[in-house]
């Protein structure tokens, strides 16, 4: 084990490396997790459409993500489409860790909408609303807010996630420390402050989420 | 009659599966009149109510709303429902916006009213429901008597022609009755041509001009409200008076 010193040295040493590898793991994290709040939504609302057709495609689509792993789709996006046309590597990996996100939100943005009193759509009906605006303006605010935190813990997965783009060489936070690791013979070292900045991350995050949850609940004060 | 007809519904047919819930239903509806339709559990006079602003599809019959038959499958239900308010037993206020929001919603995302003009009419219509320092407040802090109200409150911001009430009591406190009676009593005796699917045999009596009593989907007995109480024709609205009230 290295000793206190010698972590601190390093950490502060590396700082500027890690903080720009820190920024592109964020960048990784939050394409993946607006892409992904966008197609959960769609393959959510497929999904409670009532179309038999939209519906399988909704179960095709969550069945193949969440069956195969991603790092799996991450290569097959790397490797298989940019040799149809040229993918550049971020995109490679934002895509592939969005679709994969998308999966999991669209299951639960899903249970959410479905968990919202069917009298809440009655009344906007009921209103001479139409069922679109009351999806948008009456079933959605609910039923985002129900899912928050499942969808937070969903958020800090696509975090972690994102460390598997260092296989197709994203010089994001994994990929840096095991790269300055291997090259000084210092492995643990480098692996303990990578653990390190993704803790501040995973903190960083979820007080994000619970301000969201907190301003969303002033509704039950 | 002179009055202008503003519901008839012609031999009306529902089922829900094998359940043959509304049978040949034939109802007409006159302006600025309280019909009640008072029966048993399971006697289909909910399912009416909803029928009457297409929240259930009826099988067949006609649903003629001021004297337009509506199709369901080809007219536009939404501009139907902005003319037919509801008030549901469940109150459906939206939990996720202060009494004001509610009220202010329809009336600005469908008729499309600024939003100036929408908070004055809510005010008006928090006042007449005696609600006017409850405007910022969310559903979560409002009494069962208080959200019933504000739902009245929010069926009436988009003036609505006809008000159906699904047992708007049904899910209150006893205490708590009162209170939605008279806010709706004083809607009947402004002309508001109501419809109510309701238990409180007392108001049925005192506010009605027309009670329908049902029992297993048919309209068993159809008169005025004296008539309805003091001489009933038929036995089984005799027996279903006996059992609720007049032991």
């Amino acid at each position: 084990m290295p000793s206190f010193s010698h972590f601190f040295n390093i950490l502060t040493e590396t700082k500027g490396v890690f903080l720009k590898a820190m920024l592109l793991t964020l960048e990784l994290t939050a394409v993946s997790i607006i892409l992904g709040i966008v197609i959960g939504l769609i393959f959510a609302l497929l999904k409670n459409s009532k179309i038999k057709v939209l519906e399988l495609i909704s179960d095709a689509y969550v069945y193949l993500v969440r069956g195969t792993p991603l790092i799996v789709q991450i290569f097959i996006l790397y490797f298989g489409i940019s040799g149809i046309f040229l993918l550049p590597d971020f995109w490679a990996a934002s895509i592939a860790l969005a679709l994969h996100n998308g999966a999991y939100i669209s299951e639960i943005l899903r249970g959410a909408i479905q968990a919202v009193d069917k009298g809440q759509l009655e009344a906007g009906r009921s209103l001479g609303m139409t069922k679109a605006l009351t999806l948008r303006r009456i079933i959605l605010p609910q039923a985002f807010r129900r899912a928050l935190p499942p969808l937070g813990n969903q958020f800090i997965i696509s975090l972690k996630d994102s460390s598997l783009a260092a296989f197709i060489s994203m010089n994001e936070l994994f990929n840096v420390a095991t790269t300055l690791g291997s090259n000084n013979f210092d492995e643990m070292t480098y692996l303990l402050i990578v653990a390190v900045y993704y803790l501040l991350l995973v903190a960083l995050l979820t007080f994000i989420v619970n301000r969201i949850e907190l301003k969303l609940a002033v509704s039950d004060r | 009659m002179d009055k202008k007809e503003m519901i008839r519904i012609n031999h009306l047919n529902k089922s829900f599966g094998d359940l043959h819930v509304l049978k040949n239903i034939d109802l007409t509806v006159y302006e600025s009149d309280v019909v009640c339709l008072i029966g048993s559990s399971g006697s289909g006079k909910s399912t009416l109510l909803r029928c009457l602003n297409f929240l259930e599809k009826k099988d067949n019959g006609n649903i003629i709303i001021e004297g337009i038959e509506v199709n369901p499958r080809t007219d536009n239900l939404n501009k139907i429902r902005e003319k037919v308010g509801m008030v549901f037993q469940n109150f459906n206020l939206f939990p996720h916006k202060t009494v004001l929001e509610n009220i202010i919603e329809a009336p600005m995302m469908v008729k499309g009213v600024d939003k100036e003009k929408a908070i004055f009419k809510a005010k008006q219509l928090l006042q007449k429901v005696d609600l006017e320092d409850k405007a910022d407040v969310y559903p979560s802090k409002l009494s069962g008597g208080q959200k019933q109200r504000v739902a009245i409150a929010r069926a009436l911001a988009m003036e609505p022609d006809i008000m159906l009430f699904d047992e708007p009591t049904s899910a209150l406190d006893p205490e708590l009755v009162g209170e939605v009676l008279t806010t709706m009593k004083d809607l009947a005796e402004e002309g508001m041509t109501m419809v109510v699917v309701t238990h409180e045999m007392g108001f049925a009596k005192e506010v009605a001009d027309r009670i329908a009593y049902m029992h297993d989907g048919k309209i068993i007995e159809h008169a005025t409200s004296e008539q309805f109480f003091n001489h009933p024709k038929e036995e089984r609205t005799r027996e279903f008076l006996k059992a609720t009230m007049l032991k």
